[in-house]
C-alpha cells in the first residue's frame, strides 16, 4: 500500500521518498534513487546540478528537507526550484520548524508544499497549519485519521500567522 | 477589568474541548506519557509529589470578586478547600485528580478563567505592579499593554514550543513593583519628551540557577512595535536558545553568550521584516482595549477621613495593620489594602476556600469588585474608602487576613518547597514556619521593620530567594536537607542578587542563624535604616561573622 499523507485537509497517498545521509558518507556520494526525493541541505548543495538535471530530463520535481538547525537563508536564493520543502521534528518538544515555516511563508515568499515530518500528531496540526505547513506525515503509531480532525481545533486565533496575515485585533467586528 | 467578548469566549472554550479530548485519549492510553506531558503542562498540570497540581492563571494579578468565588468553589469541590498564591499571580491547587481536571476547566470558563499556559516551555503569564492603575507614581496604567500581551501570546502557533519557558513582566510606575528586571522580557513604560508611551525594553534578567538582571535593549519603543518587537525577540530565542542543556536554555543564557549588542542586533535585524506589519498596534485597539481599565466611580471624599484619623489614634492594632498593610491611592480619600496570606502555621500565600470567599465580599462590599495578586503572595483590594478601613479590617480579621506584617519578616515569600514539589531538593515550609515562628511578637517584628525574606526549595528560584534581602534556599548533602543564605538582595529600580554567605545550615539551625543576622543588624543600624540599608553600608563582612559565630564554619561553601 502507497504511504499517505495529510494534504489539502484528506488523506493522500505519496510517492516523495526522504535521502538520508548514512553517519560520515559524504553528500557528494549519495545515491539517488529514482522518483521524487526529499534530500537533506548538505546533498542539495553538493549535487545541485545533477538534481537540476533530473528535472529538465525525466521531469522528476525538486525537494528538500531542513532539519531544525538548518537555516533557511542558507537555502532562500534556490527556493523556487522546490516543489516540496519538508521540515524534520526529531522531537515534539523543539519547536525551532515552527519558526522555520513561518519565515519561508512569510518572509520568503514560498509558495509551494511545505510538509512537516517527524515527531507530530493530532496535538501539533492545528499550530503546524497555521505556521505554514500544509502537508503533514503523521509519526509513527499515530492515527492519520484521528489526526484530520485537528485543523479546527480552535475558532479564531489571536495572533496573524502564515494562514490569516491578520491578527484577530484588526478583524474584530467594531 | 478586561471583559471577555465572544471571540475570547469560543477561544478558552476550545481549549477546555481539546483538553478534555487530550486527558480523554491520555487516559485511554492513544498518548504516551512523553506525548502528554507538553500539553498538559501547557495547561498549567503538573504531575506532583502526592499527584497533579493544577496551577491557574491570574493574568496581571487582576481578579473580580466572582472569579475569586469561583477558585474558592473550585478548590473545595475537586481539591480540599485550599490554594495556593504564587510569586507569579498564579493560584495552584495540590491534590487534583487528572481525570476532574477537564471539568475544573469547564467550570473555570464559566468565569473567564483558564490554565492556558501557566507552566510549559511557552510564553507565559504576564505579571504586572499590584498596585496598577492606583499607584501614585504611575506613568501609565500597564494593564491594557499586559492583557494585549496576554492575547497575543495565547496559542500563539510559533512559541508554544520554546526551548525553555519565557516570562515577561511590564511595569507602568517609576518604582518597579514587577520585578521586570529578573523576567526574560520586562518592559518598563515610559514617556518620551513629547508624552508620548513606549518601553524600555530589559531583556535575559531570571533567577534560577544563574542569576542575572536584565540588560537594556532599547531605551525606548514606541507603543505601536510591542507586539511586531517581541515577536522578533521571541523568534531569534525560538531559532537560536539552546536546546541541549535545560539548565542553559532560557534567553539569559543566549543574551549572555551573544553579548547584549550582538543579541540586541540580531532582535533589530529580526525587527526590521515585521516593523509595521500587520500586528503593529492601532489608536482603535487601544482604545477598545484601554476602555475596559477605566477608573471606577470613585466618589467624591476628604483627603483624610475624621473617623479613620481618630480610630488611628484609639486603636493601636488598628494603626499597626494600617501603618503596614494600607497604601496610599492616588484618589483622594481611598486607601490600598494588603489581605496577609502569610501566619504563622500556613504555608505563605496559602488561603482557604473560606478564606478567598471573604475577600471576594470585602471587594464586592468596599473595593468595586476587584482584587489583585501580589507577587509577595497576598490579595490587595486596590480601592477601598478610607471611612471604610475600620470595618474593612474587622472583617479581614475575622477571616484570617489582617496580619498586621506586610513589609515585615512573617511576610516571606517561600515556594511550595519538597512538602509539594517533585523539583525541589528541600523543603521550604517548616523552614518558613520555623522563622514564623521565631519572630512571632509583633512588637519584636515591628521593631526590626522591613525586611525582605525569600525562600526557595531548589536552584529554580520559585522563591526568589535571590531578591531577599535575606535568602534562604534549600540544598541536598547526600540526601539531607540543608540551607544556604544569601544577602543583599532586592528587587525594584536597584534589583541585585543576593551572594551566599558561606556555609550551608541545617534546618534547625535556620532560625538561630537569621535571628543572630538580625541581631547584628540591630546593633549596627542607623536611625530609620532598614535592614538592606545597614547592609549596604557597612557590608558583609558583621553579618557573616554574625552567622558563623565559630570562624572555622565558615570556610567551607556547601554545594556552591
Amino acid at each position: 500500500m502507497a504511504k499517505q499523507i495529510i494534504k489539502e485537509r484528506r488523506l493522500q497517498d505519496d510517492a516523495w521518498k526522504i535521502v538520508n545521509l548514512v553517519d560520515g558518507e559524504p553528500a557528494i556520494d549519495v545515491c539517488l534513487p529514482v522518483g521524487p526525493l526529499l534530500v537533506p541541505v548538505s546533498v542539495w548543495k553538493a549535487k545541485k546540478s545533477c538534481l537540476i538535471a533530473r528535472e529538465y530530463e525525466h521531469g522528476t520535481p525538486l525537494g528538500i528537507w531542513l532539519a531544525p538547525e538548518d537555516n533557511i537563508e542558507d537555502i532562500a536564493a534556490d527556493i523556487d526550484d522546490f516543489t516540496v520543502i519538508a521540515v524534520h521534528f526529531p522531537k515534539l518538544a523543539d519547536g525551532r520548524g515552527y519558526s522555520t515555516a513561518r519565515l519561508l511563508r512569510e518572509r520568503h515568499g514560498y509558495d509551494g508544499e511545505l510538509r512537516a515530518f517527524g515527531d507530530i500528531g493530532r496535538d501539533q496540526i492545528f499550530f503546524l497549519n497555521r505556521v505554514g505547513f500544509d502537508a503533514f506525515v503523521i509519526g509513527e503509531g499515530k492515527s492519520a485519521e484521528d489526526a484530520l480532525a485537528a485543523f479546527d481545533d480552535f475558532p479564531e486565533s489571536y495572533q496573524g500567522d502564515a494562514v490569516q496575515p491578520l491578527p484577530l485585533f484588526r478583524r474584530r467586528a467594531a | 477589568m478586561y471583559q471577555y467578548d465572544d471571540y475570547d469566549h469560543a477561544i478558552v472554550r476550545a481549549r477546555v474541548a481539546q483538553f478534555r479530548d487530550q486527558t480523554r485519549r491520555y487516559l485511554a492510553g492513544e498518548l504516551s506519557d512523553d506525548e502528554f506531558r507538553p500539553l498538559r503542562l501547557q495547561n498549567g498540570l503538573y504531575i506532583q509529589r502526592h499527584g497533579p497540581m493544577l496551577r491557574l492563571a491570574v493574568p496581571y494579578g487582576l481578579i473580580s470578586a466572582a472569579q475569586l468565588r469561583r477558585f474558592a468553589d473550585v478548590a473545595r469541590r475537586y481539591d480540599r478547600g485550599v490554594g495556593h498564591f504564587t510569586t507569579r499571580h498564579n493560584l495552584q491547587l495540590n491534590w487534583v485528580k487528572l481525570a476532574e481536571v477537564p471539568q475544573i476547566l469547564a467550570d473555570l470558563a464559566r468565569d473567564e478563567l483558564h490554565a492556558i499556559q501557566t507552566s510549559g516551555n511557552c510564553i507565559r503569564n504576564v505579571t504586572t505592579d499590584h498596585f496598577a492603575g492606583v499607584a501614585a507614581d504611575e506613568i501609565a496604567d500597564p494593564r491594557p499593554w499586559a492583557e494585549l500581551l496576554r492575547q497575543w501570546s495565547s496559542f500563539h502557533p510559533e512559541f508554544a514550543y520554546l526551548p525553555r519557558k519565557f516570562k515577561v513582566a511590564i511595569s507602568g510606575a517609576t518604582e518597579d513593583r514587577a520585578a521586570i528586571q529578573v523576567h526574560d522580557l520586562g518592559l518598563q513604560v515610559v514617556r518620551d519628551p513629547a508624552g508620548t508611551i513606549g518601553f524600555r525594553v530589559y531583556a535575559g534578567g531570571g533567577l534560577g540557577r544563574t542569576p542575572l538582571l536584565g540588560q537594556v535593549l532599547r531605551e525606548f519603543l514606541p507603543w505601536q512595535h510591542l507586539l511586531s518587537y517581541t515577536e522578533a525577540l521571541v523568534r531569534v530565542f525560538n531559532r537560536y536558545g539552546r536546546r541541549d542543556n535545560a539548565y542553559k536554555a532560557r534567553i539569559k543564557i543566549l543574551v549572555k553568550a551573544l553579548g547584549c549588542e550582538e543579541f540586541s542586533g540580531q532582535v533589530d535585524e529580526e525587527w526590521s521584516h515585521l516593523k509595521d506589519g500587520p500586528s503593529t498596534l492601532t489608536d482603535g485597539e487601544i482604545a477598545r482595549v484601554a476602555a475596559q481599565f477605566r477608573a471606577p466611580a470613585y466618589e467624591t471624599f476628604a483627603a483624610d477621613d475624621l473617623c479613620h484619623l481618630a480610630h488611628l489614634r484609639e486603636d493601636k492594632a488598628f494603626s499597626r495593620w494600617v501603618e503596614r498593610n494600607v497604601q496610599n491611592h492616588k484618589v483622594p480619600g481611598y486607601a490600598a489594602v494588603t489581605l496577609s496570606l502569610k501566619k504563622a502555621g500556613a504555608a505563605p500565600g496559602d488561603a482557604s476556600s473560606e478564606q478567598m470567599e471573604a475577600a471576594a465580599d470585602l471587594a464586592e462590599r468596599y473595593s468595586f469588585g476587584e482584587l489583585r495578586v501580589s507577587h509577595e503572595q497576598n490579595l490587595i483590594l486596590a480601592d477601598v474608602p478610607q471611612r471604610e478601613l475600620y470595618t474593612v479590617w474587622h472583617r479581614a480579621k475575622a477571616a484570617s487576613l489582617a496580619a498586621p506584617t506586610v513589609g515585615l519578616i512573617q511576610d516571606l515569600i517561600a515556594c511550595p518547597g519538597g512538602d509539594f514539589c517533585a523539583l525541589a531538593n528541600a523543603r521550604s515550609l517548616p523552614v518558613a514556619a520555623a522563622i514564623q515562628e521565631r519572630f512571632e511578637d509583633l512588637d519584636y517584628q515591628h521593631d526590626i521593620g522591613e525586611l525582605e525574606l525569600n525562600i526557595s526549595g531548589c536552584m529554580n528560584s520559585c522563591g526568589h530567594h535571590h531578591l531577599g534581602a535575606i535568602g534562604i534556599l534549600g540544598v541536598d548533602k547526600n540526601g539531607e536537607e540543608w540551607y544556604q543564605i544569601t544577602l543583599g538582595g532586592r528587587q525594584g529600580n536597584d534589583a541585585s542578587i543576593g551572594e551566599v554567605i558561606g556555609r550551608a545550615f541545617a534546618a534547625a539551625e535556620v532560625p538561630d542563624a537569621i535571628e543572630r543576622l538580625i541581631g547584628a543588624y540591630l546593633a549596627h543600624r542607623h536611625a530609620d535604616e532598614r535592614f538592606i540599608d545597614t547592609f549596604d553600608r557597612i557590608g558583609e563582612e558583621v553579618f557573616r561573622q554574625a552567622a558563623y559565630p565559630h570562624p572555622h564554619q565558615s570556610r567551607r561553601v556547601a554545594n556552591g
